[in-house]
Formats: structure tokens, sequence, C-alpha cells
């Protein structure tokens, strides 16, 4: 079976849409020339992942969510991602695409910290938005999904942080799709001037098991000379939504920019995350862990490409599959000519819980370089019935094991994630979908 | 209350289609200490397993009751929930579970739920039971018995016997690659655990255990069978004398369960 996947917009409501947003002439004009790429292009060829009967058409575009005024009106679900009201010091929290809340220390404004929504940055920043947009990290034509994406974008942060400032405090996005059916085509867009420094933690959030719907993300971060970056996420959403993320980073020279990923969605997902180490001594670790349950279908790629002297890029990736779940990981250290003394390593475990799920890891090293180093390992296993009769002869019970030996199988990934927020988080949602 | 009978009655153990145990017989009740010795490779372990619900064990003829309940009936959780415990000479390594959570779920494991046991109180129990086996702190941390070293394996396998509290538990070899001042304080602490409603298997190869950890009764076992039992008398003999006697007294000439 093969569904529709021509859009359900045409040009005209998208120069409607934009009008109604006041964005600049440039943008819309983007918004129509990827209108046209993603017309024109198939759904790309996914190895060993069959996504031509996913959902990526059955969806609502144009939703709005009313403001938020106190934390007490939060649902259950998001406040627990907030820790208490107090901590959560910088943070915007998205609903249906309208921004709901705002708070940013006057500190960080002071020091010229930018942090809001694309669309308000596009009228207070235009120059600095359209110097990064879809230009050196993602292209509009890099595949359907990418076009697609800036065509029918409805939603955006902006984050930038001066040269030499450097922030303790998380800053925080919490993406909040109230209404089931509504899709989110967002775009996250970081940019750490010179040796800044910034932590960052979105949050991905939907209750439509039921419903469907798509998400289409797309990150740029750029971590200028001497920046370091700490990009956390946990995605969340509920199996209704089939997600296309792209989440792509460019570090220059001696920049740092680390990946910490909870890849929790309950839906069919199709993950890359890449990182252009354009500069001497860039460094980038990519963590996730993952676990897929149910029917759903998910292919994550991580990849780290080294152009720059001495750069070195670390992956670690852990999935645990239950019922009938499948899941495809990639894990791809490339390696450029002239990129000397590098280093590419990578890590990818899979534990298959059930029968019906399966997993597949394929670490591939690309190298064009001589003078490196470069590593992998890769394993997909099943519960060692050994283990499981260690813990059951302790009076524990097989399900209460298995939840355990889940929880230790991340555990590894969750305990070198660096940003204790995303930690706490992870630990929340992984108890949450072991049960 | 005078603690929990084990009663097992013409056990015979397969594993992968071969007969190990070839009926074996052994009353332990509360209050009692038994030793069970012989040589390498004659059904001790087999025996431990089998009881525990070791999964490549196959029980093809044979009891095991536990106060008149069928133990062989039981899920292996189920047994430890029936008060039975076992110190295993080969601990399984388990990594990201830290040796705390572990015997914090196995120890909520015997409780209702709501009735968990409080944090702290779990906490202190951990670090005066850790500090009276002389385990070192920061174990409670790490994932559970990985890249312990022999001894620390079995200190931790002591530390789990001592918090859960068992009414029968069977300790196959805790004495192996212990040192002899580790050995001492084990014994001790096993020591501890005597009163009358407690039973308890030992394993063991060596007298030197048995110096410290006083048997009832000593069973000698060669080719998948209980040969000889007696008093702590017998194990004085055998660490004497060695397994020759038995054997000649037997008519055994193989000792090990054979290739039958
Ligand atoms: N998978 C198997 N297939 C065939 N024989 C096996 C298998 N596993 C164990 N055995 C045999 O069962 C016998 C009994 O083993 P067991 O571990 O019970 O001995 P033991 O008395 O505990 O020895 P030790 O004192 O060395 O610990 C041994 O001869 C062993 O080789
Ligand atoms: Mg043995």
């Amino acid at each position: 079976m093969t569904v529709e996947t021509k859009l359900p917009y045409n040009k005209e409501y998208i120069t409607d849409y934009s009008k109604k947003r006041n964005e600049p002439n440039w943008f819309q004009d983007i918004r129509l020339e990827a209108y046209d790429i993603a017309e024109s292009m198939p759904l790309p060829k996914i190895e060993k992942t069959r996504i031509n009967n996913w959902n990526f058409t059955n969806f609502k575009h144009d939703v709005s969510g009313d403001a938020i005024t106190s934390f007490e009106e939060l649902p259950e679900k998001i406040r627990t991602l907030l820790g208490d009201k107090d901590s959560a010091k910088n943070i915007i929290i998205i609903r249906n695409n309208t921004v709901a809340f705002t708070k940013l220390s006057p500190e960080l404004s002071d020091q010229g910290v930018i942090f809001e929504d694309l669309f308000t940055a596009l009228s207070n920043h235009e120059d600095l938005v359209k110097k990064y947009f879809m230009k050196d990290a993602v292209k509009l034509d890099e595949n359907k999904f990418t076009a697609t994406h800036a065509a029918l974008l409805n939603s955006g942060i902006f984050l930038y942080v001066p040269k030499n400032v450097k922030i303790e405090e998380p800053i925080q996005v919490v993406f909040w799709q109230e209404d089931k059916e509504a899709a989110l085509f967002n775009h996250v867009l970081i940019v750490a001037d010179e040796h800044s420094d910034l932590t960052y933690v979105e949050n991905y959030v939907s209750d439509n098991d039921d419903d469907q719907s798509v998400a289409n993300i797309v990150s740029e971060v750029f971590a200028l000379d001497g920046a370091k970056i700490s990009y956390g996420a946990v995605d969340n959403f509920s199996k209704g939504t089939t997600t296309y993320v792209n989440r792509r980073g460019v570090a220059y020279n001696d920049a740092v920019l680390d990946w910490a990923l909870g890849q929790m969605n309950d839906g069919n997902t199709l993950s890359e995350n890449e990182t252009f180490l354009m500069g001497h001594n860039a460094l980038s670790h990519a963590k996730a862990v993952s676990i897929g349950r149910g029917e759903q279908s998910q292919n994550f790629t991580a990849k780290i490409t080294h152009f720059g002297k001495g750069s070195e890029g670390y992956i670690l990736q852990h999935g645990v599959m239950k019922d009938r779940a499948a899941s495809i990981f990639n894990g791809i250290g490339k390696i450029e000519d002239g990129a000397s003394k590098s280093n590419a390593e990578q890590e990818s475990r899979i534990l298959m819980l059930s029968q019906g799920s399966r997993g597949d890891a394929n670490p591939i090293l690309l190298i064009d370089e001589d003078d490196v180093m470069a590593g992998h390992a890769a394993s997909v296993g099943r519960v060692d019935p050994l283990q499981l009769y260690y813990l059951m002869s302790r009076g524990i019970s097989k399900e209460e094991a298995e939840r355990l030996i889940i929880h230790g199988f991340l555990d590894p990934v969750v305990r070198e994630i660096p940003i204790e927020t995303v930690q706490k988080q992870l630990r929340e949602v992984i108890e949450g979908k072991v049960n | 209350m005078a603690g929990s009978t084990l009663e097992i009655r013409d056990l015979h153990v397969e594993i992968d289609g071969k007969e190990i145990l070839k009926g074996v017989d052994l009353t332990i009740k509360g209050g009692e200490f038994h030793a069970v010795m012989g040589p390498n490779g004659t059904g001790k372990s087999t025996l431990a397993s089998a009881i525990m619900g070791h999964p490549r064990y196959e029980v093809t003829k044979g009891t095991i009751l536990l106060d008149g309940e069928d133990v062989l009936e039981m899920e292996v959780d189920e047994r430890a929930q029936a008060g039975l415990f076992l110190a295993m000479q080969y601990p399984s390594e388990v990594t990201g579970i830290t040796n705390s959570d572990f015997l914090r779920s196995a120890i909520n494991a015997k409780r209702e739920e709501g009735d968990e046991i409080p944090l702290m109180k779990f906490i202190k129990e951990m670090d005066s039971t850790m500090d009276l086996l002389e385990i070192d702190k920061n174990m409670a941390q790490r994932y559970l018995n990985e890249g312990f070293s022999g001894g620390e394996k079995k200190r931790n396998e002591i530390l789990q016997l001592m918090m859960l509290e068992p009414a029968i538990a069977i300790l196959d070899e805790i004495d192996s690659g212990l040192d002899i001042d580790a050995l001492k304080i084990v014994s001790d602490g096993i020591n501890k655990m005597r009163n009358d409603a407690f039973g308890c298997l030992i394993i063991t190869h060596y007298q030197r255990l048995l110096n410290y950890i006083t048997p009832d009764y000593v069973h000698v076992m060669m080719q998948g069978r209980i040969v000889k039992s007696g008093g702590p008398e017998l194990a004085k003999r055998l660490e004497a004398e060695g397994y020759e006697w038995i054997k000649e007294e037997l008519g055994i000439e193989d000792e090990t369960v054979g290739q039958n």
C-alpha cells in the first residue's frame, strides 16, 4: 500500500500563511521554492525501513494555543518536564505552535542573549536568521522532508548567544502539541558565537494515540570558534505522530558540540543527527537512547563528519526494543581528506526483549585520510537468561527484573549525559515506557 | 516459630540431556546447618541450582517440598518469596543496575505494594551490613557485580543473604576466593544469622570454613548422590584423609557423575 505523498496544501495557502505572519519576502520566497522542490521529489528510500506506508499527509497545519499564565495550568506530563516552577529560569513553552509562555532571565537579555520564537526573530533579528537559516547546515533540497519542512514551517525557536557569554543554566523549550491533529513543522536555530557556552534542552510532547499527525523538525546548530554547546532533547510524541527529525550541527575551530538525545517517541520515526566538524580540534559527542514498543518502526542515523584536523567524534547509542517494534541504528563516522589526526569512534548496542521485535545496528566508517584513528563496536542481543535468573532468585518478579534490565541497559548512556535536567527527564520517560 | 523445612526426595536432574543428579535425598530444617562436600564435578552445584530453579536444569524425577509446598511448581521468584536463597558459585554481572537499587528492589519484592522499605531505613541497614562485612561503601553505587573481584562477589552474596533474611539458604562455595581475613568476616556474618528458624546448606571443599561455621550434619556427594552422611567429625576426617577411603568403602572407582 502506498499512501498519498502530495502535500494537502498549495502555493496559495502558503503565500497567505506567510503574509498573515508578516514574514519578510525572502522568507516567503524560500517557502515557495521549497514547495516546488517538495512536490518534485519522491519520498527518499531508507535502507531497511519501509516508510512509504507512513502517514505524511494527514494533519492539521494552522492551529493555535492559548497563553499560559501560571505553571498550575499545565498538565502533569508537562510539569514533570520542568521540575519545580522556580528551577526553570529560561524557558519557552510552545503550545499548538503558538508561544504560550516565555521567560528569559534579565541577566541573559542584558548580555545580549536572544531567545525567542522564530517568527519574532524574523522581524527583530532578520539578518542573523537570514545568515544561518537553511544554508550551511541543512539544505532545502536535501530530501523531500527538508523541503516540506521549509514550505510548511509553522513553529520555531531562535537562540543566539553573543561572543564570550557563558550561560550556566539550561535554556529550555517545550513543544506541546495539545491539539491531537496539529502538525509541527518546527525549526530550531541556535548560534553560539565565538567562545560562548550554552546548554539547550528541548521536549516534544503530544497525546494522540488514536489521531494521526505529523512532526517535521529541523535543528540547525552552530558552534563558532571556541564555543561550547550542550544540546539535550527528549522526544515524546505519541503513537499517532509520524516524525521526521533532522538535528544538524556545525562546529568550527576548537568548538565543542555535544548531543544527548532521548528518542522516546511512540510513533514511526525517522531521525538523523549529523555533525560537521569543520574546524581544527572540533569535538562532538553524540549520545542517544531509545525505546521501541508496540508496532512502531524507527530509523536512527548518528553521523559525524570530520573536516578539521585533530577533530574528534564519538557516537554512543543504546536502544531497547519491545513488543513488535523494529529499529535500525546507523552509526557513521566519516573522515574527509585532510582531516589528519582525527578520531572517529562509535558504539551501538541494541537489546531485544521480545521474539517479535527487530533491531539492527550498522556501524559504518568512511575514511579518506591515512593519519587517523577510528573504531566501532556494535551488538544486538537478547536478555541474558542467567541475569534474569539471578535477579529473580532474589524474589524479583520477571516483569520487575526486565524493568531493571532495561533501565540498566540504557543507564551507561543516561549517566554520561552532561545535562542533569535531561538525565532526570529521561529516567522518568524511560520508567513510563517500560511499564 | 520453628522455621521451615526443605525436603528433597529422590531428585534426578538433567542438563542438556545428561543426567547429573541420580536420586538425592536430603532434609533441612530450620535451625540446622548442613554441609555438603565432595570432589569436583559430583553434582553439588547442580543440586543447589535445581532447588533454586536455574533455567538450564531439568528435574526429571523426584520432589522438592518447602513446608509441604511443591517447590518445583514455583517460578524462580516465587521460590525466593517462599523463603529460599542461593548464594551462587558464579554470580551474574548486571550492567546498569546499581548494587543498591538491586537490593532495594529485592527487599521491596517481598513486601506489599505501598509498604516499601523507606529509603533512609534501607540505606542505614545496607550501610551497617556493609560495615559488618567490611565491604567498601562505594560498592553500593557500582553496577551489580560488574568488575567485582572473586572475593568481593562472595561478600556481596552474603550481604544479600543478610539483608533478605531467607528461611533456608544454600551457600555454594562461599569460601572460594576469600582471603583468610575475609573468610572470618563472612563466617561471622553467617553465624549471626544462626537461630532456630534459619536453615542452611553449605557447599564447600574445605574444613577451614567449617572451623568457623560448625555444621550439624555433613554429607558427601559422589556420582550425583549423597553417599555418606555424618556429623562434624566426618568433615575433619575428609580434611585429613581425602575421599579415597569412602570410595573404597563403597566400591566407587570414578566419583564424578560419569559417562553412562
Ligand atoms: N551442559 C552440560 N553438559 C554436560 N555435562 C554438564 C553440563 N553442565 C555441567 N555438566 C557436568 O555436571 C557435573 C556436575 O557439575 P556441578 O557443577 O554440579 O559439580 P560440582 O560438584 O558443583 O563441582 P565443583 O566442586 O567443581 O563446583 C560436572 O561433571 C559437569 O561437567
Ligand atoms: Mg560447584
